[in-house]
């Protein structure tokens, strides 16, 4: 990164403060499509802050995949389930919520704690910053070739399982007839079948 | 006074606590979710900012955080499918009365 350091500074400190008020307003606002646009706000400071520590190919692929596909899939879930409903109100939720920011803010305390007292081996060494795009793709076809192909069969398990939970089928009341009975151990839910059969 | 390897991970510990409090508290289970990818983003920016502080030469952070975003996304598509299922079975997406196995 050859910016000027005041320049670095300045630039963290704003993506720090949108990133935290975003985060904030996600999980505190009342309205889940406010919540849903500043997580885009999160994932774009993020992707900023990737900038700043030279890895430009992971924050273009945060933006691509963060803001252009689970941001826009947790868009359509909000639509989908679009119901207004006045949450039944529960008993003594203050307690639960003040020991929860009570957890929250030791566990943050005691990350804080640890972060500053450890001392980190940190490597001066200065490498052209314009060839992390190549170390990656050495490193999938390499080293990692194998958690990089199973993370192919992932993404199709992933979009093969959504498919079949989100899918609503209604199954038509028949009566049983001797073809029923002879399939009768099979799944209720069966895709269509062919055209020529 | 430079950017120092401190800074990244303040920041990541700050956006974990934030999403641990709100997968805890909320209510919406869309919001669940969520807090989830806010969870999985702070782990991003660890991994980032070791990847650039303690091993800038052969950045395996970097191949660590692709793979998280991967993850993060498969999880994405099938916890809403689920939100989605729920939603269609009982009516509603309130956490509280997600209770069928409670007790």
């Amino acid at each position: 990164m050859n910016l000027a350091e005041g320049v670095q500074i300045v630039s963290f400190g704003i993506l720090a403060v949108m990133m935290l008020g975003a985060a904030l307003g996600v999980v505190l606002l009342n309205q889940i499509v406010y919540s849903a646009f500043l997580l885009g706000g999160v994932f774009m400071s993020i992707s900023g802050l990737y900038i700043l520590l030279n890895a430009d190919f992971v924050a273009a692929a945060q933006i691509l995949i963060y803001v252009g596909a689970v941001n826009v899939l947790i868009l359509f879930a909000i639509m989908l389930v679009n119901k207004k409903e006045e949450f039944k109100p529960v008993r003594n939720r203050w307690i639960r919520q003040g020991a929860t920011a009570l957890v929250c803010v030791g566990l943050l305390a005691l990350l804080s704690t640890m972060v500053l007292a450890t001392p980190w081996a940190v490597d001066t060494t200065t490498v052209n910053a314009s060839s992390t795009i190549i170390q990656i793709g050495k490193h999938f076809f390499s080293d990692f070739l194998l958690p990089f192909e199973l993370a192919s069969v992932l993404l199709l398990m992933a979009m093969v399982g959504a498919i079949i939970l989100a899918r609503r089928d209604f199954i038509p009341e028949r009566k049983a007839t001797t073809t029923e009975v002879e399939t009768a151990l099979t799944l209720p839910e069966r895709p269509r079948e062919l055209s020529g059969s | 006074m430079e950017l120092q390897l401190e800074y990244f991970l303040l920041l990541g510990a700050a956006l974990f606590c934030i999403g641990i409090y709100g997968l805890v508290t909320s209510r919406n289970a869309v919001r669940v979710l969520m807090s989830v990818e806010l969870l999985l983003n702070a782990v991003n920016l660890n991994l980032m900012g070791f990847s650039n502080f303690l091993d800038p030469v052969e950045i395996k952070g970097q191949v660590f955080t692709v793979f998280v975003i991967t993850v993060a996304a498969a999880e994405a598509a099938v916890g809403l499918a689920i939100i989605l299922a729920i939603y269609r079975n009982r009516d509603t997406i309130d956490m509280e009365q997600f209770n069928l196995l409670k007790w």
